[in-house]
C-alpha cells in the first residue's frame, strides 16, 4: 500500500505535467471545488493521521485547535527542516516529488483558510529548494496557486524559507523564530503557535509527511486511511532506513508490519548485512531510546514488536522505545555503542540553543564524560554520572531538546552498561582501531 | 575587497524575498538574502552582515546575532570549495571516520583549516540527513554520497583541475 510514493520514481514525476498524469491535483480539484474547509478537516480528523515529524500528534486535532479571529491572517507553516539523525525521507520526498508536498500544502492551507504559506526547509538543502521552487512555478502558472484558485474565490501564496543550520528549527516555535529571522530559540508555550505563531497571528505548524498524506485522504476519505495500520496507528509510514543493512534507503510501509519483516524482508530492509548478525537498532530518529536486537524484534512480554507507535514504544523506556521520525538506524555487531553514543551526544551538544541552563551544560558534560570514556580516560563513577546528568536534563528545559538528548545516552547504559564498564576497564583494549565489545552469550556475538 | 553591493539581479531578487512577507516584517528575509550575501562574498564579513542589514533596515546586531547562530554562515575567510563533512552517527556506522581521516590526509590540513592555495577548506557539520547514502560530505548545494577513499580522491583530483 503505498500512498505518498507511489510514483515517485516515474521519470520526471518533479514536472507537473506528468504528476498530473498520474492523478497528482486531483485532491486540489476535490477539495476546492466540492468541499467546505470544514469538511477536509474532518476528513483529516477521521484518518486518524498522526504527526510525522516525531510527535505523533493527530494532525486533525491539532488543525481543530487554530483560533479564526475576524480579520486576522492564519498561517501554514511547512517543517521540513528534518535534521534528526537518522531521518531524511522528507529529503527524499521533496527531492523526487516535490508536487506531493505542493498538493498536500494547498489542499491543507484550503482547510485552515491560510492564504500564505511557507514551506521551512534546511538551508543544507538548497538544491531541493530550487526543484521546490521551480514546482511551485509550475502550479502557479497551472492556476493552482495564487489568485481565485480554479475560479474558486480561494487565494493561496505559497514560498519556500532556507534556514541555516540548526536542528532546534525543527522545534516548531523555534522553527517560527526562525522565519521571523531571529535566533532559533523556542518559545515558552502556552501561547500555543495556534493562537500565537507566525508574527503572532494563529499558525499550524505540520511536518512534510503529514502534509503529504492529506491529499490522499481527500480524494479517499478519512475512513479509507484509517483502514489501514492497527489501532491508533494508521496509514502508512516514511521509514528512513540506514545502517548495517543491505539495503538502506527510504520505505513506505503500512503501519503495522513486524519489525522482524521490515529489517529482513527483501521488500524493505533486506537483512543485515553478509556475514553480520544483529545488534541493536534506533528506531525513530537519535532521539529516541536504542534497543538490543531481542528487544526491538519482540517485547519484553515475548509479542512480535510491530512498527506501529504504541508496540514500539510497549514496555515504556524499561523496554521499550518510539517510532518518532521513523529514522530506524541498525547496527550489527561490529558497532560501538559507546562509540555511536558518543556521536549522538556531540550532536545534542552542538545544537543545544543554549537558553536553558540544563541542556546547555548538561549535553557538554555528556559529551566531554563520553569522550574520555570512548578514548580510554574514562573513571569508573562515570556510567552513573551520565545516567545522573541525563536525569536532570530531562523535563527541565522549554522545548524537548532536552529530553531528546538524555534518552539516547540513558537507553545505551540501560542496555548496554557492561560495554561501557569494558571501556572503562579495559581501555588498552577498547581504544585499539576496530575493537568492539563482545557480550558473552548475546544473539550477536558469535 | 571592492564595495560591498549585490548586483543589480540579486538586488531585484531580494526585493522579490522581501515580498514574500507582510509588510514591516522584512527581517523574515535575513536568513534568505545571508544566503545570497554567502553566495556572493564566500563569507559573512562584517561588512557583509552590516550591508545585509541596511537591505533590511535593521541594526547590525541583529545580523550578527543570527548569523552566528547558525552553522552554514562562515564568519571567517574559506576556501574556494567548502567541504563540510557529516559526522553524526549513521555516516559513522558506514564508515565516515575513515573516510573523513583520509580527506584530511588527502588535503593535509585538519577540520576547521584551509589548503595553503586557498583552494579547500574542511568543515565538520551535523546530520545532513541523507543517512542512507552516508558516509556524506557537502560542497556548496551539491551532495555527495556513499563516499569511500577513492571517491574523495576522484572528487579532490576533478575540483584541483
Amino acid at each position: 500500500m503505498k500512498i505518498l510514493t507511489e510514483h515517485i520514481d516515474v521519470p520526471n514525476i518533479d514536472s507537473i505535467d506528468v504528476f498530473m498524469k498520474h492523478g497528482g491535483y486531483s485532491a486540489v480539484t476535490k477539495a476546492i471545488k466540492k468541499m467546505t474547509p470544514d469538511e477536509v478537516t474532518e476528513e483529516v480528523k477521521k484518518s486518524g493521521l498522526r504527526g510525522r515529524g516525531g510527535a505523533g500528534f493527530p494532525v486533525g486535532m491539532k488543525w481543530s485547535f487554530l483560533a479564526k479571529p475576524e480579520g486576522v491572517p492564519r498561517y501554514l507553516v511547512c517543517n521540513a527542516d528534518e535534521s534528526e539523525p537518522g531521518t531524511f525521507k522528507d529529503h527524499y520526498l521533496m527531492w523526487k516529488s516535490p508536487h506531493t508536498l505542493i498538493e498536500g500544502m494547498i489542499v491543507s492551507s484550503y482547510a485552515l483558510g491560510a492564504n500564505t504559506s511557507y514551506i521551512y526547509v534546511r538551508g543544507e538543502l538548497m538544491y531541493v529548494i530550487n526543484i521546490l521552487e521551480k514546482a511551485i512555478q509550475e502550479a502557479y502558472d497551472k492556476g493552482l496557486l495564487g489568485k481565485n484558485i480554479l475560479g474558486s474565490g480561494y487565494d493561496l501564496d505559497l514560498f519556500v524559507q532556507p534556514g541555516g543550520g540548526a536542528y532546534i528549527c525543527g522545534e516548531e516555535t523555534a522553527l517560527l523564530e526562525s522565519l521571523e529571522g531571529k535566533r532559533g530559540n523556542p518559545r515558552n508555550k502556552p501561547p500555543f503557535p495556534a493562537v500565537k505563531g507566525l508574527w503572532q497571528c494563529p499558525t499550524v505548524v505540520n511536518n512534510v509527511e503529514s502534509i503529504a498524506a492529506t491529499s490522499w485522504i481527500v480524494n479517499n476519505g478519512g475512513d479509507a486511511y484509517a483502514a489501514i495500520g492497527v489501532g491508533r496507528s494508521t496509514g502508512t509510514k516514511l521509514i528512513s532506513a540506514s545502517g548495517h543493512i543491505k539495503k538502506p534507503g527510504v520505505y513506505e510501509i503500512p503501519l503495522g508490519i513486524t519489525v522482524e519483516d521490515f529489517i529482513y524482508s527483501d521488500e524493505w530492509c533486506g537483512g543485515i548485512r553478509d556475514g553480520h548478525k544483529l545488534k541493536a537498532v534506533v528506531a525513530g530518529g537519535s532521539s529516541v531510546p536504542i534497543l538490543p536486537a531481542e528487544l526491538i524484534l519482540t517485547t519484553a512480554a515475548g509479542e512480535k514488536r510491530l512498527m506501529t507507535y504504541e508496540s514500539l514504544s510497549d514496555g515504556g523506556f524499561v523496554s521499550g522505545t518510539m517510532l518518532g521520525s521513523g529514522g530506524f538506524v541498525v547496527m550489527d555487531e561490529t558497532a560501538c555503542i559507546v562509540h555511536n553514543t558518543l556521536t549522538f551526544a556531540k550532536f545534542y551538544h552542538h545544537e543545544s540553543c543554549g537558553q536553558c541552563s540544563p541542556c546547555r551544560e548538561g549535553t557538554g558534560w555528556m559529551d566531554k564524560v563520553l569522550h574520555r570514556i570512548e578514548h580510554g580516560q574514562g573513571r569508573k563513577e562515570d556510567i552513573d554520572l551520565l545516567v545522573d546528568v541525563a536525569k536532570k536534563i530531562e523535563g527541565n528545559t522549554i522545548c524537548p531538546l532536552g529530553d531528546a538528548a538524555s534518552w539516547p545516552v540513558a537507553a545505551a547504559i540501560r542496555h548496554f552498561r557492561d560495554e561501557f564498564e569494558w571501556h572503562i576497564e579495559h581501555p588498552e583494549l577498547a581504544t585499539k582501531p576496530g575493537a568492539v565489545f563482545m557480550r558473552k552469550g548475546a544473539s550477536w556475538t558469535k | 575587497m571592492s564595495k560591498i553591493v549585490f548586483p543589480a539581479e540579486t538586488l531585484e531578487l531580494v526585493k522579490k524575498i522581501i515580498a514574500r512577507y507582510p509588510e514591516g516584517k522584512q527581517k523574515s528575509a535575513l536568513l534568505p538574502i545571508l544566503h545570497l550575501a554567502q553566495a556572493e562574498w564566500k563569507w559573512c564579513s562584517p561588512e557583509v552582515m552590516d550591508y545585509v542589514a541596511s537591505l533590511l533596515s535593521i541594526s547590525s546586531i541583529e545580523v550578527y546575532e543570527v548569523a552566528s547562530f547558525y552553522t552554514m554562515f562562515h564568519l571567517e575567510p574559506v576556501g574556494e570549495h567548502v567541504i563540510e563533512y557529516c559526522r553524526t552517527g549513521p555516516c559513522c556506522l558506514m564508515g565516515g571516520v575513515e573516510v573523513y581521516d583520509h580527506l584530511k590526509k588527502r588535503l593535509k590540513i585538519n577540520t576547521g583549516e584551509t589548503t595553503k592555495d586557498g583552494k579547500f577548506t574542511i568543515k565538520e557539520v551535523e546530520c545532513l540527513a541523507a543517512c542512507g547514502w552516508g558516509p556524506v560530505f557537502q560542497i556548496r548545494e551539491k551532495y555527495y554520497m556513499h563516499l569511500t577513499n577513492e571517491k574523495v580522491d576522484e572528487i579532490i583530483d576533478e575540483l584541483s583541475k
